[in-house]
């Protein structure tokens, strides 16, 4: 993947050190736990049997699919964000995440057995259609306060969660639903998040086409005088985004924030040209969720705090920082 | 050349551009004015295929805007609109570079390179290339997205009132800008102005339109007079020849 990079000279050494800094916390976080998995004992071959399954069936699956989830939401999170023209959209203040969740439910009751990549596809198509809905209505109603976007996302948000929420209770399924709307990884194993890889597949294609991406974020007229057919572009982002939202909600559940932190850090250091900031983008999501999850375990021990928890508190911080601050308001 | 012929857009039961037909000739500056809600921007979008016309055709060098590929359009024909706020924050030197999208897909090649390096240079936004568009002024960002259009290189550059935002120096030289393209690289360039006395100095041809309808159009000694301006904006106008251009006065 390296040679596809844009980067020439101190920015690709700088990259270069920004992954090798996310690969050590990748590292230590296999050697975070209850169970005592020790790095020296493994090399020295003093390490049982059960510390080996539980680094290869506990421990490497998790940290794989923080580093997987992170790196889609982060990507997923800048293609709403040049898509519906607004800085304080991502998946979870647009009716993305809720709308997953719905599909998930939806399989649920109706056919329970199905596989996890199908029942990923079911979700991908709700949220694929709450998206729909909610870059609909932006376009129908123009708001003249960016401030109001996210607030028609969140309000479109409760109303599915409403409806999720109402079958759920019914079908008595309001603990199967807690499981999924709450990010926390402690119950990935091999086996359980192989779908993510699909989100890394989808976050490669997003990286090749980078540049209509950013040139969505032009504008409707920008794309058009530049002879991209905008609709193409909309429909592609909506595509990426929904299906690693899905991926993301049927592994882990939701993680909140990723998606508006991350691009918008991203965006202030170095700009929206996309080609140049999606590396960047991806490996700061990756990193921040291994952080926030690694913390969630340390703290607390031996009991864990869900890394949506962590990352509600440090991205509502982040989003009000956001909403105070004038420059935003006025972009 | 562009061929308008009986071109309408209505909104709901307001038509706000009524069966316009006309001919804008190939070089030169071409300049569409008119009072407020005339049409003007309607009818300069729907030429660039923004917009799409409920009825009518427009024709550019015999292709139809709305059959014609994007791609293939994007290299003959640009628009710039007013009012352009983006949220992806760029900087000048991308955003000009993103002129020549339509020939590289993002790959710049060297000729890219001469062509951006060229088009921040006619702007005097050279020492802006690294800037954010979000940290300049409202007439640096004006100029850096004509220097995009500019970079896009194309036979026809559509330009919807250019010249706002711009102090009197910029004006000038913007206007005198498109005169350099039209003259000296055979572009054709159609402008929205409000400021007649900027259409009479440097127009090759104007059109006037009026309530949708083109009202008239000819060379600006034919139009930049106190009867048709009268006629058009509904307040007296008197018309001076001064250095060999019409100019109107219409303060007092």
């Amino acid at each position: 993947m390296l040679p596809l990079l844009h980067f020439h000279g101190d920015v690709l050494k700088l990259f270069l050190l920004a992954l090798l800094a996310t690969a050590a916390v990748a590292v230590a976080s296999l050697f975070v736990g209850v169970s005592e998995v020790s790095l020296l004992r493994l090399i020295s071959g003093e390490g049982d049997e059960k510390m080996l399954m539980v680094l290869a069936g506990s421990r490497v699956p998790r940290t794989l699919a923080l580093i997987l989830a992170g790196a889609g939401m982060a990507v997923a999170g800048t293609i709403m964000q040049m898509l519906s023209r607004n800085r304080f959209v991502e998946p979870s203040t647009a009716g993305t995440v809720e709308s997953a969740s719905l599909g998930m439910l939806f399989v649920l009751l109706v056919a329970p057995d199905l596989p996890v990549m199908a029942k990923m596809l079911v979700a991908a198509a709700f949220a694929l259609a709450g998206t729909a809905v909610f870059l609909g209505i932006l376009r129908r109603v123009p708001l003249r306060s960016p401030v109001l976007v996210p607030l028609v996302g969140l309000m479109l948000g409760g109303i599915i969660n409403a409806c999720t929420t109402f079958f759920a209770y019914r079908y008595d399924l309001m603990q199967a639903m807690g499981a999924w709307t709450s990010g926390d990884f402690s119950a990935v194993l091999r086996g359980r998040y192989e779908v993510l890889w699909i989100a890394l597949a989808l976050t490669m294609a997003a990286y090749i086409a980078a540049d209509r991406f950013t040139v969505a974020g032009m504008g409707e007229d920008f794309s058009t005088n530049l002879g991209l057919n905008y609709r193409t572009v909309v429909t592609l982002g909506l595509v990426i985004v929904s299906m690693v939202t899905a991926s993301v909600v049927v592994t882990a559940g939701i993680l909140p924030f990723i998606g508006l932190i991350i691009p918008n850090l991203v965006s202030m250091a170095m700009g929206d040209r996309l080609r140049h900031t999606l590396p960047w983008i991806a490996l700061s999501g990756a990193a921040l969720v291994l952080l926030c999850d690694t913390v969630g375990r340390i703290i607390n021990a031996p009991y864990e705090i869900p890394v949506s928890s962590v990352l509600g508190i440090i991205g509502s911080i982040f989003f009000l920082h956001m909403l105070l601050r004038r420059r935003y308001r006025a972009a | 050349m562009i061929e308008i012929t009986d071109v309408t857009k209505a909104y709901g039961n307001t038509t706000v551009v009524d069966h316009v037909t006309a001919k804008l000739p190939k070089g030169g500056i071409t300049s569409i004015i008119g009072p407020n809600g005339a049409g003007k921007s309607t009818l300069l979008s729907m030429i660039a295929r923004l917009i799409p016309s409920d009825q009518g055709t427009v024709l550019v060098d015999g292709l139809d805007v709305a059959h014609t590929s994007g791609e293939t359009l994007a290299r003959r024909l640009s628009i710039l609109r007013q009012d352009n706020h983006m949220t992806a924050r760029l900087t000048v030197r991308d955003l000009v570079a993103f002129g020549r999208y339509p020939y590289s897909k993002g790959r710049t090649t060297a000729e890219d390179q001469a062509h951006i390096a060229r088009a921040l240079g006619y702007l005097g936004l050279e020492e802006l290339g690294d800037r954010f568009l979000d940290e300049l002024s409202g007439g640096q960002r004006q100029r850096a997205f004509v220097a995009m259009v500019l970079c896009q290189d194309t036979d026809y550059m559509l330009f919807d009132e250019p010249l706002n935002n711009l102090d009197i120096r910029h004006a000038v030289g913007m206007m005198k800008l498109l005169g350099n393209a039209a003259r000296d690289f055979g572009k054709t360039v159609v402008v929205v102005l409000h400021d007649v006395n900027f259409a009479s100095c440097y127009s090759n041809h104007i059109i006037v339109m009026r309530n949708g309808k083109l009202f008239l159009q000819g060379t600006p000694h034919e139009i930049i007079r106190p009867e048709t301006l009268e006629q058009t904006y509904g307040c007296p106008f008197d018309v001076q020849d001064i250095g060999g251009n019409r100019i109107a006065v219409y303060y007092t």
